[in-house]
């Protein structure tokens, strides 16, 4: 029984699971101390509650619970970790390793540190939308203080060799930080056989509530060390002061919890259900092309370019599916999406590309369903497309002269 | 983004899409965009006795985009040349309830009209 409108879209969040809300609730109502009153039950509760969430994301992701920073979401861990570190470690270097495909939280921090007198290296992506390990070792000087490279792109769901890099930080003492929002929850993450220094990771993404994240802080081979950026009464060791989210932090817990347990059994549904629907759309079109790496990419992504037919008329067309594009047409600033574009994607094929992103609460139906209805679509809209109709006639549409407006 | 009721109206049942022959000398064909900006036009007329007798138009591009070469169709045919080429972009934006960020779509169906006007003109000698 098919429910509309589907949600095809968990990259950009997801639902909150209902044992996930359940775990929050009482904490609105009922036990909604502030986690910092050390002197009656309501505070002691609220702590007690906060620090079961810590040892829950901790076990996640194999570190000490006291090794978790609780902040407002990635974007904000993001925001810490890259300036925490210039600020901290600026008598030391100025020099920060990136890659071009990460997300704009990374993206936009470098770019205001660049004014503030740091260097940034943006390391180019391989069509797979891989990093090359050589280019970051060639990379790295004396003055570099920080990697920062994403386990796993939001938009074409490739997977980074994490645990390479980790390797290459530590033996060159660079501290290693790792944007993991779509990482946490979805694949094994473990910071010490990773070789990961600082860890950026958020609920929402993992069907927990939005408005809650965390930085992992290394404490030990090396200590890590990170300036504050939110001043105040010292909460979370002095490194983010604030009135701890006690529901939001509860229902991280939870959400972290719940993804350790069904992992194993959700990704291989996962991947099974996107592969099913790749084969699926590929059976029924022709010229249709795959973004990013084949297998080494997140259980539920897939991302894919549809020749001659724009991504913002797609999802027009799939209006009861909730996806998305990297279509200039979808964006504010009408750029198409750049991490296609960093993967060497010509810009005809960028504002072609639609993005799946399957989760937990999509069924089999469901992808049965969308793969009738993209093949559908995209062959309809082919028909009403002049660029369809030339390539058919034989003519090389690069070689075309087009009066651009 | 919503869009406006027009606009899905056009998308779904778009008007007048297909092609013309461009060989025809009645025809005249006009190309604008291109691939890279996500957004390309083809509008075809055929000229009969001075008036635009009939219109057709295949379009890459987002749902306005689509809409606002439909809308060119419909809104050429049955004029003569001479007033097709006063149709401005404006009357685009406000018949389809175009956004800001949309409205380089009306200015796109606006040249593809002059476009396909010019292409008549040259091949009958008339530029």
């Amino acid at each position: 029984m098919l429910k509309f409108p589907i949600f095809m879209d968990n990259h950009s969040t997801t639902p909150v699971d209902p044992r996930v809300l359940e775990a929050m609730l009482p904490y609105f109502t009922e036990k909604f101390g502030n986690a910092a009153s050390r002197n009656h039950a309501f505070g002691w509760e609220a702590e007690k509650a906060v620090d079961q969430a810590r040892e829950q994301i901790a076990h996640l992701i194999h570190c000490d619970p006291k090794e978790i920073i609780f902040t407002s979401g990635a974007t904000e861990s993001d925001n810490l970790a890259l300036k925490g570190v210039a600020e901290m470690y600026r008598e030391k270097g100025n020099h920060i390793i990136t890659v071009v495909t990460e997300h704009k939280a990374v993206l936009d921090t470098c770019k205001r540190l660049e004014k503030m007198g740091y260097e940034t290296t943006y390391l180019p992506v391989k069509a797979d939308g891989m990093v090359d390990l050589d280019a970051l070792k060639a990379a790295i000087t004396d003055k570099t203080i920080l990697i920062s490279i994403m386990m796993a792109n939001n938009e074409i769901g490739v997977i980074q060799p994490v645990a390479e890099i980790g390797k290459i930080a530590k033996e060159r003492g660079v501290i290693f930080h790792c944007d993991a929002t779509q990482g946490v929850g979805k694949i094994p993450v473990d910071v010490q056989a990773m070789g990961i220094d600082l860890m950026s990771f958020s609920a929402h993404k993992i069907y927990g509530p939005k408005g809650i994240g965390a930085l992992y802080v290394r404490k030990k081979n090396p200590r890590v060390r990170i300036a504050p950026m939110m001043d105040g009464g010292g909460h979370e060791r002095g490194m983010r002061s604030g009135t701890l989210n006690v529901p939001g932090i509860v229902g991280f817990g939870k959400a972290c919890e719940l993804c350790g347990k069904e992992m194993v059994e959700e990704s291989a549904r996962l991947t099974r259900l996107r592969e099913k629907l790749k084969e699926g759309i590929l059976k029924g079109l022709d010229e249709v092309y795959l973004n990013g790496h084949p297998t080494q990419r997140l259980p539920g992504n897939l991302n894919m370019s549809f020749a001659y037919v724009e991504g913002e008329s797609l999802l027009m067309g799939l209006k009861e599916i909730a996806l998305s594009s990297g279509s200039a047409c979808t964006t504010a600033t009408l750029e198409p999406s750049y991490v296609l574009r960093s993967l060497g994607v010509g810009s005809d094929l960028a504002h072609s590309s639609l993005r799946f992103g399957l989760g937990r609460f999509n069924t089999e139906e469901e992808v049965d369903y969308a793969i009738q209805r993209v093949v559908e679509t995209v062959r309809r809209l082919r028909e009403m497309s002049p660029l369809y109709e030339m390539a058919k006639e034989g003519i090389d549409l690069k070689s075309v002269q087009w009066t651009q407006h | 983004m919503a869009y406006s009721n027009k606009v899905i109206d056009h998308y779904n049942n778009p008007r007048n899409v297909g092609s013309l022959d461009k060989n025809d000398p009645e025809v005249g064909t006009g190309i604008v965009g291109a691939p890279e900006c996500g957004d390309v036009m083809k509008l075809q007329l055929k000229v009969n006795n001075g008036v635009i007798e009939d219109a057709k138009f295949k379009t890459f591009g987002c749902g306005s985009a689509i809409a606002s070469s439909s809308l060119a169709t419909e809104m050429i045919k049955g004029k003569t040349l001479d007033e097709a080429i006063q149709i401005k972009n404006t009357d685009i934006v406000n018949e389809l309830n175009l956004p800001p960020v949309k409205i380089h779509c009306s200015v796109l169906a606006e040249d593809a009209i002059k476009a396909a006007i010019a292409d008549y003109k040259k091949k009958n000698g008339l530029a």
